[in-house]
């Protein structure tokens, strides 16, 4: 992501673009670029998937490992999220040069599962005050090239989506020592209520998902909601400078609820898909 | 702790079933992302690395300043491991930044200076990011071969490969007899393999374009592990030179056959002209 810098004329051009619903690449306001997703592409890892879309491209692995519950919590388990912003994909995130950004879609994830009807966190609990699961979510951003957030917010429910817990056959308590039996069988997460990102970019009068980097440019504001697959939005995020008129904002709330529902049943639909060619299946990884 | 029964060789052959000299699967993708000016991704068996280069560009920040040497390009290493990059159950805290990752990111830069032609970029700087997707061994030579890969792809003009390669002397009390093959150290280590008591190299060596002399050039050499005798360090330099001989000669192929793929819708060009 090498800083894009664009002259008014181009910006006007992209503009007008918009405004006639006719986009650069020949998208319409509300359409997609094309995905590509893979899942279980990492052994070492309970749970994996990446993501491409347009230039940009995201891995996410996910760990899961026995904790001990909070104390004020002790009837949950632990979701933590962390988000990487490799140098790969622009010199600027050299160092600690990505973590501002990588903090911030963090949030934005935290935010979004952090309701119980998106993810129960008592489903993780073992042993109420002894043991519980933790499950740790690691996205790693090797290249952007626009609409990070909905990106991420795919990658992630994915990669739960293929995430296998080992089954516990005995959970009991010696002495106030908590003994857990391991199976080596696995359950997977119900993934039926996680919410997916959609980010709404505010461009002149009209508002596009999924911009590409020419286009975040031209934006002054955008929108980042979690919507559920139930259509309820878990949370709202506004990001940019620019400000929006309460009526704008309704509209476009209502108009990401829609699009979140088609994203969510899409996704759920091709990973359905994708778990159908079972254990033989070839794995691409960056072969491709 | 891996137990050392499991390392005993079985008629010559290592655990993962290969013999003292044999590789691993080495499978190479160049050109991976649109957006750096050169990338390239290896797989080493399960050890899987990804390499941008950006550059040669105007040095940036710190680097660009404190450099007193203007009359030759400044190469700029990092070397970063993904949290979930590591075996078995075990999650990294940080990517980067501690001292396994900063010591790579010199030794990395050192193996890079040796190879790329820096007189001709004065007043410029080259950026080398390795990111280690998933870590079995021999992750430092993996991320050095996928780095010369990488430089070949942004088009910047190297004198040599520079082929990383490791050798393990797996130092097992019960193999008292010298002449086992596996006693002499074996190549390409993976992870169960690095974690036995014995000593592991790592080398950088550029290895002779002529393939028919197992010789070359050594740039960096790394020990790890217990302390080597000096009367087994030729053999285990034999030994490693073979290797990097080795897998110079599949990364050449892969980079040849790279080229000839981008290159054929020119030539198509030509020949319709």
């Amino acid at each position: 992501m090498a800083e894009t810098v664009l002259s008014s004329g181009e910006k006007i051009f992209i503009l007008h673009g918009i405004d006639a619903d006719f986009r650069n690449d020949g998208r319409r306001r509300c359409e997609y670029r094309s995905m590509e997703i893979e899942t279980k592409l990492m052994p070492q890892t309970h749970g994996s998937a990446r993501l491409h879309i347009g230039n940009t491209d995201i891995l996410v692995g996910i760990k899961v490992e026995l904790d001990i519950p909070h104390a004020d919590k002790p009837n949950e388990g632990k979701l933590e999220f962390f988000v990487d912003c490799s140098a790969t994909a622009t010199p600027a995130f050299e160092g600690k040069g990505g973590d501002d950004l990588a903090t911030e879609i963090s949030n934005v994830l935290i935010a979004a599962y952090q309701t119980r009807n998106a993810f129960d966190l008592k489903t993780l609990c073992i042993l109420p005050h002894k043991k519980c699961w933790k499950i740790y979510v690691d996205v790693l951003i090797l290249q952007c090239g626009g609409n990070l957030f909905d990106a991420v917010g795919i990658a992630v429910k994915a990669a739960l989506n293929s995430t296998e817990i080992p089954k516990i056959t005995a959970a009991t308590l010696d002495g106030g020592e908590p003994d857990i039996e391991l199976s080596d069988d696995c359950i997977q997460l119900d993934t039926s209520n996680y919410p997916i990102i959609i980010t709404l970019c505010k461009i002149g009068d009209n508002y596009i998902v999924d911009p590409t980097l020419e286009e975040e440019v031209c934006s002054t504001s955008s929108i980042v909601m979690s919507v559920l697959p139930n259509g309820k939005i878990s949370s709202v995020v506004k990001l940019g400078c620019g400000s929006i008129q309460f009526n704008t904002f309704t509209k476009m709330l209502q108009m990401g609820e829609i699009i979140g529902l088609k994203l969510n049943k899409t996704l759920m639909d091709v990973l359905k898909e994708e778990n159908q060619f079972g254990r033989q299946r070839r794995i691409f990884g960056f072969l491709k | 702790m891996i137990e050392v029964e499991n390392i005993e060789d079985q008629n010559g052959l290592r655990p993962d079933g290969r013999r003292a000299l044999e590789l691993r699967q080495i499978r190479v993708k160049m050109g991976v992302f649109g957006q750096a000016d050169g990338s390239a991704y290896i797989e080493q068996g399960n050890t899987k690395i990804l390499v941008t280069v950006y550059g040669p560009h105007q040095p940036r920040g710190s680097t660009g300043r404190s450099t007193s040497n203007i009359t030759k390009g400044i190469v700029n290493c990092q070397y970063s491991m993904a949290v979930f990059s590591l075996s078995s159950g075990e999650r990294k805290r940080k990517p980067r930044g501690d001292r396994k990752s900063q010591e790579r990111s010199l030794q990395l830069k050192h193996a890079m200076e040796a190879i790329i032609h820096l007189e001709i970029y004065p007043r410029s700087q080259i950026d080398i990011y390795v990111e280690a997707l998933q870590v079995d061994g021999s992750e430092y030579c993996a991320s050095v071969n996928a780095a010369t890969l990488a430089l070949i792809d942004a088009g910047i003009p190297i004198k040599n490969y520079a082929i990383g390669c490791t050798v393990t002397l797996i130092n097992n009390p019960s193999l008292e007899d010298e002449d086992n093959a596996l006693g002499k150290g074996v190549l390409d280590a993976n992870y169960v393999e690095e974690c036995t008591p014995g000593v592991t190299l790592s080398v950088v060596a550029l290895p002779n374009n002529d393939s028919t002399s197992k010789d070359g050039l050594i740039v960096v050499a790394q020990g790890a592990g217990q302390r080597l005798h000096l009367s087994q360090f030729e053999s285990l330099k034999a030994r490693v030179l073979y290797g990097c001989q080795d897998i110079r000669t599949i990364l050449d192929y892969a980079v040849r056959e790279y080229l000839t793929e981008q290159s054929l819708p020119s030539l198509f060009h030509v020949a319709l002209n």
